[in-house]
């Protein structure tokens, strides 16, 4: 395939969906050895109650005010998780299923309730979004790359998780030290005068900001894959952190660029003329990898301390 | 134990004995949902001791340690650590944690964890120096684990995972040592190995707290004891809080009269 | 308008869907107490996002051979097949590798959707516009619904009640004390399993009244809403189908009456309304109740501490007993005791020294198992236990050193 096809058409949605998929495996791998996993799957539901709520006070579909509602939607669905866990004394798989199911259930309330019809704002595009539509028309080629004017065309999209990405990066650079030894140690993190209780709550904020920006590209279906799909594989390649995020980030990658590449030409190649959905053949690749590890990895199983 | 007793039990803040105790907790009451499970207690570690908490399973034992570093919140009391509160004294205590507390299935290797004792030195960002290393490695060597230091975490045994948290305390080069069940479910290798460490540490001039709850190894490890069920029951030196009346109180009927005759005797 | 859906007079369909979610909804309750039970209460939502390829697979089959694919029971036949596959596949990941449940929980639900969307996408393309309903099992649609598939949820809704009913002891029993039941015979696996089957058949009947995302909420949240009222676990079984049973009426009902008000999402509202109020306001559990108890405990507990520091002459450093103190009469704002504060020291101090003859003294173990610190000496003995121990004392203030 030329330059001139690849570049407008293809090479945007990949980006996105690389750099969606790495931002959320980032913080997915302590979500994971947190045993909150599902932390996840309660974000990517309630970002759509963020973005209805945002477009019905702003009266547009767009971006920023969306991805406050969307961020600010995940803050409350954490916050209210750990108030009906505590409060209710209520064990936290049940209070978080209890939270995201009524809070989506609000925002398919609040959508059918309002007058949508004239824009583009629909549950399934919020379940599982529209890579394929992001793509580049100002590029002519390879060459674009470098053409200042080209570039400014670029999906803005594309811009956001980007620097979304960055921003997980830093945070996870930056917050190495404590995030470790709080997930491994809470106790013994907290007489070392860390705040642990933060620390969770800014893990949990900094993958609900990741979770919005992947979810305006692709949608909620790839953000819970890829929360824990990438790093549950790569935790079973290896018994050590730092090992485990390279891996989880190589993961993320392999899902995102398989899984597009297949959902575009995987039909082709089997006689059909229509593209399948990204979003989905992502995950399901992410599956396919996990499922893999899962019967393959050198450290699938549990050490398990011999006996003494 | 009588009502003059009684009487010392409560010591006032700025009582001298408090300044400089490594340890020092007034009226702490900490209670799961409507239970006490320690009720106003006081407790003035001495300095350069090594202290026993013993008690009955469930009479507040690691939660009375817990409260004090400020893990569980207290309904009342406070804790001072060397006549300053807690907090501004981080850098001067190490804790040891009990053994199941975490997920021993972590990917991390043994000499990582060591190198978290010294988190309050490396801070956020500062690199891992040879010099860092060498000092966790002299840390493990001190327990008997330097050949263990790029094991993988979970396949320690459970004497070993202690002897690597009682490692990564001495990493924080602390001057008060708190162990929450050093002994529990160990080998009689590793239980000889963490005593010999913290008998160093004493002669070091350290203070050590241990959660304790063998009570026929009280005499022969420590030199005082500190004697809790919900309430204190007694703190002194081994001979004289370690006595039959008042392992009656704490331990009610639980310990047979001969056993408890059996113990004492070996503390005279 | 309400009021004529609520009492089934809005037409056939309405009301055949209005029962059966009733039916649903009282097993969906009655089955996730025992989920809830045995801690697996998300486990639904792997086998309810696991339904999808199912549906989209069973379409493509029917239309492969001919069939319109829009065979209500052969779609939800396709969805069990393949909910039931993400169950095994969540039990055999947390059994054969490390990983812990949530995330194979998480992994299942997502990978399995995330390939469902996928089917979808080709569903849309193979055959354009036939595929429109099978959007409609991802949020349920109850709308324009027809006859046939009305009399099948119903039907289902009344059959899986029937199989909750039938289980209920055994499942009981295994929730409520695993080892006990098997100790008497009871085969857990066994058990387990059955709770699992129901949760699927609870998810496959209600995919198209309430959606495969929502469908979890039914199960989840009435046994969550009875568990404040009652800690017999038959009771939140027969309370979680009765909120459920209610829940899923109303809601059937209410969205009867307006186009703009879908089933699902009315169902999972009306449910966690139920659920707050509960929270809140249950006499026992709800956290009203908390709030005023854990005041009233806090209160006591510095009450005594200041009481017996009063007692021993000692000064009292916290502010809040002080004020405690102080606003009972009980001392003087510099912390000295009052004549009232005295005498009620003078007795707590006592009662302190009854206790410790009581804890000391194997005669009296049981009550000294009572022993927290707060409770009144009274309480566990008589007069006359209290008046023996007294002689012991030496009198109310007497010194025994």
């Amino acid at each position: 395939m030329s330059g001139a096809e690849f570049v407008p058409l293809s090479l945007t949605p990949m980006l996105i969906g690389i750099f969606a998929a790495v931002a959320c495996a980032l913080p997915g791998n302590f979500l994971v050895l947190r045993k909150q996993a599902l932390i996840g799957d309660a974000i990517s539901h309630v970002v759509l109650p963020g973005i209805v709520v945002a477009f019905l006070v702003t009266g547009a579909v767009s971006a920023w005010p969306m991805m406050i509602g969307a961020a600010l939607a995940s803050v409350v669905a954490v916050v209210l998780i750990e108030a009906v866990r505590r409060l209710g004394r209520i064990e936290p798989g049940a209070a978080m299923g209890l939270t995201f199911t009524a809070m989506f259930a609000a925002g398919v309330l609040l959508l059918e309730q309002s007058d949508t019809s004239a824009v583009h704002l629909d549950v399934e595009h919020a379940l599982y979004g529209n890579l394929e539509s992001l793509i580049w028309l100002d590029a002519v080629g390879w060459e674009s790359l470098l053409d200042p004017i080209a570039l400014a065309g670029l999906p803005v999209e594309l811009i956001r998780i980007a620097v979304t990405l960055m921003a997980v990066c830093a945070f996870t650079w930056l917050f190495w030290r404590p995030l470790k030894l709080s997930t491994f140690d809470e106790g013994f993190a907290q007489t070392l005068g860390m705040r642990t209780g933060w620390i969770g709550l800014a893990l949990v904020i900094v993958a609900a900001i990741a979770a919005v920006a992947a979810f305006d590209a692709v949608g909620s279906i790839i953000v819970i894959a890829m929360f824990i799909c990438p790093p549950a594989a790569a935790r079973l390649m290896t018994n050590q952190l730092e090992v485990q995020i390279v891996w989880s980030v190589v993961f993320a990658f392999l899902s995102a660029v398989l899984g597009y590449v297949l959902a575009g030409y995987g039909p082709l190649w089997l006689g059909h003329d229509n593209a399948v959905s990204a979003a989905g053949m992502i995950a399901t690749v992410s599956g396919m990898i996990l499922a893999l590890a899962a019967l393959f990895a050198p450290c699938r199983k549990r050490a398990g301390a011999p006996a003494h | 134990m009588t009502l003059e007793l009684a009487a010392n039990q409560g010591a006032v803040p700025t009582m001298p004995n408090m300044e400089e105790s490594p340890l020092a907790i007034r009226g702490m009451t900490v209670s799961y949902g409507q239970k006490p499970v320690v009720f106003s207690v006081d407790m003035t570690i001495k300095d350069g001791s090594m202290t026993a908490i013993i008690g009955p399973n469930g009479a507040g034992k690691s939660t009375l340690l817990k409260a004090a570093l400020g893990i569980v919140k207290p309904l009342a009391g406070h804790a001072t650590v060397y006549g300053k509160p807690m907090a501004a004294q981080r850098a001067r205590i190490a804790y040891v944690p009990q053994r199941a507390s975490v997920d021993w299935d972590f990917p991390t290797r043994v000499i990582d964890v060591v190198l978290m004792g010294l988190y309050r030195e490396l801070g956020l960002l500062r690199r891992v120096l040879q010099s860092h290393r060498d000092t966790a490695m002299a840390c493990l060597e001190r327990v008997g684990m330097a050949d263990f230091a790029d094991r993988q975490i979970g396949q320690l045994s459970g004497g070993q995972q202690q002897r690597v948290f009682l490692a990564r305390a001495l990493a924080q080069g602390a001057d008060l040592y708190l162990l929450d069940e050093p002994f529990s479910g160990v080998d009689a290798a590793t239980e000889k190995a963490i005593i010999a460490v913290l008998k160093g540490l004493r002669e070091e001039g350290k203070t050590v707290v241990a959660v304790h709850h063998d009570l026929a190894t009280v005499t022969e490890y420590f030199d005082r004891v500190f004697m809790i069920n919900t309430r204190k029951i007694a703190e002194g030196s081994v001979g004289e809080a370690f006595t039959p009346e008042n392992l009656d109180i704490a331990y009610g009927g639980r310990l047979a009269t001969g056993q408890i005759d059996q113990l004492a005797l070996a503390a005279r | 308008m309400l009021w004529d859906a609520l009492t089934l007079q809005l037409g056939y369909n309405a009301t055949l869907v209005t029962i059966g979610a009733c039916f649903l909804g009282v097993a969906a309750g009655v089955t996730g107490t025992f989920l809830y039970l045995r801690k697996r209460a998300l486990v639904s939502d792997a086998i309810s996002h696991a339904t999808l390829p199912g549906v989209g697979l069973a379409f493509i089959l029917m239309v492969m051979l001919g069939g319109d694919g829009r065979n209500l029971p052969i779609l939800l036949l396709g969805s069990a097949v393949s909910a039931g596959l993400g169950l095994l596949c969540v039990n055999w990941l947390t059994r054969n590798t490390r990983l812990a449940e949530d995330a194979a929980i998480g992994a299942v639900l997502s990978v399995f959707f995330g390939f469902g969307i996928v089917l979808l996408t080709v569903i849309q393309t193979m055959s354009a516009g036939r595929a429109a309903g099978l959007e409609g099992f991802l949020l349920g649609s109850t709308a324009g619904m027809l006859w046939n598939d009305a009399v099948v949820i119903a039907v289902g809704g009344a059959a899986t009640l029937a199989l909750v009913l039938m289980l209920r002891r055994p499942m009981g029993l295994v929730a409520f004390d695993p080892e006990f039941a098997a100790s008497s015979g009871v085969n857990v696996a066994r058990i387990d399993l059955s709770i699992m089957g129901l949760a699927m058949a609870v998810t496959v009947v209600g995919l198209k009244i309430v959606g495969l995302i929502l469908i979890v909420a039914m199960l989840i949240i009435p046994p969550v809403t009875a568990r404040f009222w009652t800690d017999r676990t038959d009771r939140v079984a027969l309370i979680s189908g009765l909120c459920g049973g209610a829940a899923a009426w109303i809601g059937a009902a209410l969205s009867a009456t307006a186009p703009a008000l879908p089933t699902g999402p009315i169902i999972v509202l009306v449910s966690f309304a139920m659920f707050a109020i509960s929270m809140f306001l249950a006499p026992n559990r709800g956290v009203l109740a908390a709030v005023l108890r854990h005041g009233r405990f806090q209160r006591r507990v510095h009450m005594r501490q200041g009481l017996l520091a009063l007692a021993q002459g000692q000064p009292i450093y916290e502010n809040y007993t002080l004020r405690l103190l102080r606003k009972a009469g009980l001392a003087h704002p510099d912390g000295v005791a009052t004549e009232a504060g005295k005498a009620r020291a003078a007795k707590a101090l006592r009662d302190e020294k009854r206790w410790e003859l009581v804890r000391a003294d194997q005669a009296f173990e049981s009550a000294a198992a009572l022993y927290d610190g707060l409770r009144e000496i009274e309480t566990v003995l008589t007069a006359d236990q209290i008046a023996e121990i007294d002689t012991r004392i030496g009198g109310p203030r007497g010194m025994t050193a």
